[in-house]
């Protein structure tokens, strides 16, 4: 199938969109209501700030001049096709990957190849990942005591107590002396959000946390991300749940080629979008 | 274990081209040797009359006879159930194994007169030895294979230097080298020193490779998470990579501990009172050599078998977090 013939904005088109949304929403309808309702004002603290950041691996420019602000409980969802650079770019606001060029500011600290504090970014970044990757050696309950008692020494007792409180959170207190295989996927996933919110980090990285999943553990995943944005959880999330971001996101943001190419709230950007890109893009994951 | 297929298939053991081809061959084998004047010889007289004159009529009911025998047995251990095979064919290779020893006419009272020497001399020593050279060798080992597996020069050269120089030589030169060649430097080690330094040294260069391959097999997702969270290096390796690769190391691990604790023999070239040494300076004044060997060959095995005993029990326990 080639570009041309595909109808750009097939099922997006005028009283018919929000249906074509609908169906792809896996958040209860009563949630999608609450979108984006209170605006983060400008003057909210940056948790993230990146300006111009280019990335290459070897020769390749997988970020081009990304300019991107993350402000106290703002909830961005990040969009693109595979290879845009969408993974790469919120790996690199915890340097997991380093950029070459531009500046990123985490949390008031600048990150650059000899920075030595490294630590305190991560403790402060909460992230999830595609495929869990729980530590499958440690129980449940230590997965999420590990971070809390290693790096801010918190006692054991304690630890243990704060494990518990997130697991709670999402839902899966009872399998706590479980080891991660022993799970479903939804619920890995769902420990792999307790074991970050232990950190009680100020923003939660998510790289498409439901994309590995079976279909019917994604609803479960989302809820638990849903509520965490309600709780005003500043939060980047690379995901294709176009219905989540409708919901909860206050800007979708659409990726291509390492660069951004387009923004907006989601309700003009799913309704109306600018660039042909993005309307491609949307007419291919929704049309199906 | 392999993959079993869910169906079953019909028992090898059972085909008749399976039990006729085997049935040839070992008939083939056992014409070869003349079994005439053993003791097979001796139990068979009603049929071929006396042994040493039955010539080739003698030699091939004796192979027929065999040969009758193992077909026999193989068909039979095949109906039974798994556990129960296991155990027959241990008990027979055990049993054969004994009447090889057997052959040699062994004088049992020498043994038993000089067994506890062996074991609170001999064995004792080598017990040491292996067990100080493996500790040593494990810790070699793991910061060997870090440093290879680091991206720092100095330290990838330093360690890929040693593992090919310790691998590339043989131990009993090593052995000696360590020993003739450290006082030249004005190092005088004794034996036992400079044997388990020679056996820390060159296990340590095997070990490195293990545990560099048992590091590497951790999926990166493990060291990205550790380090998401925050934790630095040397808690992402010790909290989090090297109790997974632990399990992944635990089978060829095991084959160096067992290894070190025969390797251990090459001491003996320094005068070292180990099992060896021990073992063939009682057989040496009164010619019984085999007497020895043979005890000590049975220590070593019994050791290397409780080695075994232990690694699969490792095994089992590292298997829990892998179960569903």
């Amino acid at each position: 199938m080639t570009a041309s013939n595909i109808s750009p904005l097939k099922g997006l088109e005028g009283g018919d969109s929000s249906r074509a949304i609908g169906n792809v929403l896996r958040v209860p309808v009563a949630s999608q209501e609450l979108a984006s309702q209170k605006q983060v004002p400008l003057s909210a603290d940056k948790i993230i700030e990146a300006k111009n950041v280019s990335k290459w691996y070897g020769t390749f420019r997988a970020l081009t001049n990304v300019n991107l602000t993350v402000r106290k409980g703002e909830r961005i969802v990040i969009c693109g096709p595979s290879g845009s650079g969408k993974s790469t770019l919120i790996r690199c606001f915890n340097r997991l990957e380093a950029h070459q060029e531009g500046e990123i500011t985490v949390n008031g600290i600048r990150l650059h190849n000899k920075m030595r504090n490294v630590t305190e970014v991560r403790k402060n970044v909460g992230m999830v990942f595609q495929h869990f990757n729980l530590f499958p050696h440690m129980t449940v309950l230590m997965n999420c005591m590990a971070g809390p008692m290693w790096i801010k020494g918190v006692p054991e007792a304690e630890a243990k107590k704060i494990a518990l409180k997130f697991l709670e959170r999402v839902h899966i207190p009872e399998q706590a002396n479980k080891y991660p295989v022993q799970l479903s996927g939804g619920q890995q996933q769902r420990v792999a959000i307790a074991r970050s919110l232990c950190m009680e980090p100020a923003v939660m990285l998510f790289d498409e946390p439901t994309s590995a999943l079976d279909p019917e553990m994604v609803s479960e995943v989302l809820e638990t991300m849903t509520s965490l944005a309600r709780e005003g959880m500043t939060m980047v999330c690379v995901s294709h749940e176009m219905g989540f971001a409708r919901a909860v996101a206050d800007r979708v943001i659409f990726m291509d080629w390492g660069q951004i190419v387009e923004e907006g709230k989601p309700n003009d950007f799913f309704t109306n979008p600018q660039h042909e890109r993005t309307k491609l893009f949307l007419s291919q994951i929704l049309s199906h | 274990m392999l993959y079993q297929d869910t169906v079953e298939s019909e028992v090898l053991v059972h085909k008749p081209w399976f039990v006729a081809s085997t049935f040839a061959i070992v008939l083939a084998v056992f014409l070869m040797p003349d079994l005439a004047s053993t003791t097979l010889g001796d139990i068979m007289r009603p049929v071929i009359g006396d042994p040493l004159q039955s010539g080739f009529y003698g030699r091939v009911v004796l192979a027929f006879v065999i040969a009758v025998m193992f077909c026999v047995n193989i068909v039979l251990i095949g109906f039974a159930p798994l556990k129960a095979q296991i155990g027959i064919v241990w008990v027979e290779l055990l049993l054969l194994s004994l009447a090889f020893f057997k052959v040699f006419n062994l004088n049992m009272p020498f043994i038993w007169e000089n067994l506890p020497y062996l074991i609170t001399q001999g064995l004792v020593t080598t017990v040491y030895i292996s067990a100080v050279s493996l500790i040593c060798a494990s810790l070699v080992a793991i910061i060997a294979a870090v440093a290879k597996l680091s991206g720092n020069g100095f330290a990838y050269a330093i360690a890929s230097f040693y593992t090919s120089f310790f691998r590339g030589l043989p131990l009993l030169i090593q052995v000696y080298l360590i020993y003739l060649g450290l006082p030249q430097l004005g190092i005088v080690l004794s034996a036992v020193p400079a044997g388990i330094l020679a056996l820390s040294l060159c296990y340590g260069a095997y070990m490195a490779e293990v545990f560099r391959a048992g590091i590497q097999s951790i999926d990166r997702g493990q060291w990205e998470a550790s380090r998401a969270i925050g934790f630095g290096f040397g808690l992402t390796m010790r909290k989090i990579i090297l109790p997974q690769a632990l399990p992944v190391v635990i089978p060829p691990t095991g084959n160096m501990f067992i290894s070190i604790l025969k390797d251990s023999s090459l001491v003996s070239v320094l005068g070292v009172w180990e099992l060896t040494f021990v073992s063939r300076t009682i057989g040496q004044p009164t010619f019984r050599y085999m007497e020895m060997l043979i005890t000590a060959a049975v220590i070593y095995w019994v050791i290397s078998a409780c080695l075994e005993v232990a690694q699969s029990r490792l095994e089992r326990h590292y298997a829990r977090s892998k179960v569903r």
